[in-house]
């Protein structure tokens, strides 16, 4: 305990030195965190460059996604195509790039509407308390009780294929552990005392929310996005793995691997590669929210 | 004498303690606060002063019981119907670390109420409005882009007094202002809260547990113990002559500076305070009072008029 004090006293002072606010204390602690956690730092780096090679696709390479060249299937890495080609003669290489345009776009967009819609309910649920609360959580634990690749398979199957229906699918999915975890920050936050001065002052309910409760909620979204991403991505790469996500010739890391199974022994370049990319990837957007929860969690500051 | 501000009627509040028990934080207490006056509300810890404060300017609702504000019932009121009268009301919170949003600037914390309340027509308004606060309250102007987390305690404690004050309010709860501050900023502080009260016509309860800051600042005082009223009337009066026997044991612990005169302090309370769970019957002072008598433990005194205040004892001293 005494302890404790004391390093909330350093922090303080620190924070106090380090400058104006909130905003430049948040950027402290990134800064922090990227100088201690190597892993955090890297998975920085890792991310911008699968981000810069899906925007450039198509200047790194000189095929397209799609060119089927029957003459040339199947062949190992070589120097016209660096990782090889798959079944119908195209190149790997390229359609890992345009691969991570959906894949990323797959971690991304979904997560950000989960967030959203997890935030929005899970805020109004630990807001209102009672029936409100109810009925919101049990639909969450009904979604959560679920397996979820079954559910994912499940609706997928209902919608149909396609990009819009991934997205939709993930974001149904993904809302119900944003909410709870929202709801319980706002349970903590609700008995603070400057929430119960805001009451005092007689600011009403949804401006209660949005000025207070969300933007201190925040750190937490943040820490949820990056590790709900890499979650996303698995998922994707599982439903398009069974053939319910993307459809061919599009290219997406999961499908690659799907297509690739069949020649596992003859031509494992085509599942290497993709499988590669999604582990490096997933690893990339955990080891990022891991540090990110360090830093932005007063209790495990200065370890 | 000064129009009746605030007046509460038998108000009780009791919370769930499981098991189908109650604590009973506020039994039946009936109280007047006058217009301008500080009224202190003073009690050891647990005795139920930050749940009667809490409860007069409805951020809890009473169990049972009525307040009356300027004549008007205002217990019954729903939230909209509220509203007119919230605005009269307002807080200074006992931590000024944890009562001011972190994630918010200094500005933007003094002009919620402008805002909550339309009081300015546009942001120069707003911030007009704020510097001069921040300037009736001691705060620096330059300040005004800084963050709570930037500020000492009593720094932050005189933005929360600017905030409670935005809003022209005519009664203001102080819950141990300045409990938490280092004794040469706890004058300041009372200073500040006295001269706003004389420049802006406010009224305070001011709840606390020192003795001596309530002497220095309030008009009145009411003693509370486990959730009733045991003494009340004017502050020198109670101060000089306490008839309560809790009273003049609490003033008896009051810590003198003065070495030479620390062995003449007197008798001082032994034992623990009784649960408000399972209250004893009776006087609720019978199991720590020298003075107890069988009718002490037997019926509740009501408040009545001895020597010139309120008391509630059988056998005043």
């Amino acid at each position: 305990m005494k302890n404790r004090q004391k390093e909330l006293a350093e922090l303080h002072q620190r924070r106090l030195e380090d400058g104006n606010g909130p905003v430049s204390a948040f950027r402290a602690d990134l800064f922090r965190m990227f100088r201690k956690n190597r892993a955090a730092a890297l998975s920085v780096l890792v991310i911008l460059l699968l981000i810069l090679a899906a925007v450039f696709a198509p200047v790194l390479t000189p095929y397209s996604y799609d060119d089927m060249d029957l003459g040339n299937r199947l062949s190992p890495p070589s120097a016209a195509h660096l990782l090889g080609t798959d079944e119908g003669g195209r190149d790997i290489l390229t359609r890992l790039l345009y691969g991570a345009r959906i894949s990323l776009l797959i971690g991304v967009v979904p997560t950000v509407v989960s967030i959203l819609i997890g935030a929005a309910l899970g805020t109004i649920a630990g807001w209102r308390g009672g029936i409100t609360d109810t009925v919101i959580m049990r639909l969450a634990d009904i979604v959560l009780a679920f397996p979820s690749m079954l559910l994912a398979m499940v609706i997928m199957f209902t919608l149909g294929d396609g990009l819009v229906n991934v997205f939709l699918t993930l974001a149904l999915l993904n809302w119900a552990a944003v909410a709870r975890v929202v709801r319980a920050e706002t349970l903590r936050l609700k008995n603070t005392e400057y929430i119960e001065a805001a009451r005092a002052i007689g600011v009403s309910g949804p401006v209660m929310l949005l000025r207070h409760i969300l933007p201190n909620c925040l750190p937490t979204l943040i820490v949820l996005f990056t590790l709900n991403v890499p979650a996303a991505i698995l998922t994707e790469s599982s439903l398009s793995f069974l053939g319910m996500g993307i459809q061919p010739p599009s290219a997406s890391w999961g499908l690659m691997v799907n297509a690739g199974k069949n020649y596992l022994y003859s031509a494992p370049w085509i599942c290497a590669a993709p499988g590669l990319i999604i582990m490096v990837a997933v690893l990339a957007f955990n080891f990022l929210g891991d540090g990110l929860r360090d830093a932005l969690d007063p209790h495990q500051k200065n370890r | 004498m000064s129009e009746i501000l605030l007046e509460a009627r038998h108000l009780t509040r009791e919370f769930p303690a499981g098991k189908g028990r109650m604590v009973h934080a506020v039994t039946d207490v009936s109280l007047q606060i006058r217009e301008g006056e500080t009224l202190a509300l003073v009690g050891e810890s647990g005795c139920g002063k930050s749940t009667l404060g809490r409860m007069l300017i409805r951020l809890l609702e009473p169990t049972e019981g009525e307040i009356l504000f300027r004549g008007t019932e205002i217990t019954g009121l729903s939230a909209r119907e509220f509203r007119p009268f919230r605005r009269q009301m307002q807080m200074i919170f006992q931590d000024p670390y944890a009562s001011l949003d972190p994630r918010m600037s200094v500005r933007s914390i003094i002009a919620e109420p402008l805002k909550t309340w339309n009081l300015c027509r546009d942001r120069e308004a707003v911030t007009e409005r704020v510097l001069e606060l921040m300037e009736a309250t001691g705060v620096s102007g330059e300040m005004l882009h800084r963050y709570p987390h930037q500020f000492s305690g009593g720094q932050r404690q005189r933005i929360g007094i600017a905030r409670a004050i935005a809003a022209e309010p005519s009664l203001i709860v102080c819950d141990e202002p300045v409990s938490a501050l280092d004794v040469s900023v706890q004058n300041q502080i009372l200073n500040l809260l006295k001269k706003l009260q004389k420049t802006r016509n406010l009224t305070y309860l001011f709840i606390s547990h020192d003795l001596s800051v309530v002497r220095h600042i309030s008009d009145r005082t009411a003693v509370m113990f486990l959730g009733k009223i045991c003494e009340t009337g004017d502050t020198e009066t109670v101060y000089t002559r306490p008839r309560h026997p809790y009273t003049r044991f609490l003033l008896n612990a009051v810590p003198r500076p003065d070495p030479r005169r620390r062995e003449t302090g007197g008798e001082l309370l032994a034992g623990e305070l009784p649960s408000p769970v399972n209250p004893p019957p009776g006087c609720r002072f019978h199991t720590r009072c020298p003075f107890a008598t069988e009718e002490c433990r037997r019926t509740d005194p009501p408040l009545r008029e001895t020597d010139g205040r309120l008391v509630a004892c059988h056998h005043p001293v």
